[in-house]
């Protein structure tokens, strides 16, 4: 008995799925909770004390290290299941009703996070690597509140953050309870506490998220 | 009443395969579907043609031989119910009905609509059974299992090994259908015993035969004849791990 199928076999995948997407969910709550500080009214003071802490502390950066491996497993694994699962069915139904039997956001989990990636990619080009570059050639980091502030008064960025948050929301509402079954806890007097906290999340954290840049735009925030 | 069939002729595994239209007529709204398929090999026989051929035996729900994906659906548009159980008056008059067979790499395709399933024999072979003989049937309550056990094992058991869950997969996963029986078996006393070797072997030969994994669509649930749970997905997955994680870890057999 080895090690080796825990991770490799079709229940194993779904295990690295699981772990890292849950790994995830716990990261957007961090993430959330310090973006949320710019509702703070005193012109991104908190916010940027926040950021300054999570920049310059070295066990911040040995996590941001964990949080990209985790993202990238999650990433490439869920890739790689997508295609492997396709290649299972080499010939297709030519009729297929499968809106009368799941759920159109449970079968497209491979798509919502390949949006997600695409909205990924533009974030980190909007903030983390400006102000990683600014803080190896400077020492100092952005003006991240500034920076958001500048950023969000375009609407077309505003609209691209708010679809990014829409394709969050539908694979979180699956992702969440995905996970938990998978690692068999979506399962009996669990399932209603699960359900139930999965799509408070599912709804919750996209919206919190999506508040910043409406906010922004609409001058809401001082 | 009269319906317009659009069935899948496939001569053998190398054919590639195609759909022929036959019209179907004077079908009485309480035959089931598969009495409609003998209606018409009747007619193709006396005209001389090949009938269609699928897979069927004991016409009452409980084989699991009947197969047949129906107008996009796994043994046609009704809840738990298998093909021979599914009556023309759930159809509307003149309707086309379009007639696949599974569709799943690991059951290929014999003849017309009748597929390949020992794929799923193969993994019951490599766990799904108890090693010893247990001996003749011993008095009840000499060995005590809790009611809500026996209940949740018994309805596990209810699995006919049909497939739908597999053909109605969008991973062509045929999860349910294996954690059924592990579930099934892992409940009880005589089974519990195996159960480490049982789910990491049955899941590996599963692997083996090229079924996909779960996403938890539940579309299985759905699609299944039985109305298995897909909570026994959730115990197979825990069984899993709990089966991985042991220190000495499940005695395999090599195969």
């Amino acid at each position: 008995m080895q090690w080796k199928q825990l991770l490799t076999s079709a229940v194993g995948k779904k295990f690295v799925m699981g772990f890292t997407g849950l790994f995830l969910v716990l990261f957007l709550i961090v993430h959330c909770s310090i973006n949320f500080c710019i509702f703070v009214p005193d012109h991104g003071k908190t916010f940027l004390e926040v950021a300054h802490f999570m920049g310059f502390n070295w066990i911040m950066h040995i996590l941001e290290l964990g949080l990209f491996v985790g993202i990238f497993a999650h990433i490439i694994q869920g890739w790689a299941l997508t295609l492997q699962n396709r290649n299972k069915r080499p010939v297709q139904y030519a009729v297929s009703r499968r809106n009368q039997n799941s759920t159109w956001y449970s079968r497209s989990m491979g798509l919502l996070g390949t949006l997600i990636f695409i909205f990924l990619l533009v974030h980190w080009a909007n903030f983390w690597a400006p102000n990683r570059y600014h803080m190896i050639t400077g020492g100092k980091e952005l003006n991240l509140f500034e920076r958001m502030k500048s950023l969000f008064s375009h609407g077309w960025l505003v609209i691209f953050y708010l679809a990014g948050l829409f394709s969050l929301f539908w694979h979180l509402l699956h992702g969440f309870q995905s996970a938990f079954r998978t690692f068999g806890l979506d399962s009996g007097k669990y399932i209603p506490l699960i359900r139930g906290i999965g799509t408070a999340y599912s709804i919750l954290v996209p919206v919190i998220f999506a508040l910043m840049p409406v906010s922004i735009y609409f001058g809401w925030v001082s | 009443m009269n319906f317009t069939l659009k069935v899948w002729r496939q001569k053998d595994s190398g054919d590639p395969g195609h759909f022929e239209t036959y019209p179907v007529t004077g079908i009485l709204e309480d035959m089931s579907f598969l009495e409609m398929f003998d209606v018409l090999n009747e007619r193709l026989i006396v005209e001389g043609k090949d009938p269609v051929a699928f897979d069927h035996d004991c016409r009452e729900g409980i084989c699991g031989m009947c197969s047949m994906y129906i107008n996009g659906r796994a043994h046609g548009p009704m809840k738990a119910t298998t093909t021979c159980q599914l009556f023309m008056r759930h159809f509307r008059d003149g309707e086309t009905i379009v007639v696949e067979p599974w569709r799943a790499a690991p059951f290929p395709v014999v003849r017309d609509l009748v597929v390949d399933r020992s794929a799923f024999d193969r993994i019951i072979e490599a766990g799904g059974f108890i090693s010893v003989n247990t001996g003749n049937a011993v008095d009840a309550n000499t060995i005590p299992v809790e009611k809500d056990r026996a209940e949740a094992a018994f309805a596990a058991a209810a699995c006919i090994g049909c497939g739908a869950c597999a053909a109605a997969c969008i991973n062509s996963s045929a999860l349910l259908f294996v954690a059924s029986k592990v579930a099934h078996l892992s409940m009880l006393p005589q089974g519990f015993a195996e159960r480490r070797s049982r789910v990491v072997q049955m899941v590996a030969q599963m692997d083996r035969e090229g079924f996909g994994s779960c996403s938890n669509t539940r579309a299985c649930e759905a699609e299944c004849p039985k109305e298995i749970s897909y909570s026994n997905i959730a115990k197979l997955n825990l069984e899993y791990l709990r089966a991985s994680l042991s220190p000495q870890g499940p005695v395999v057999q090599k195969k």
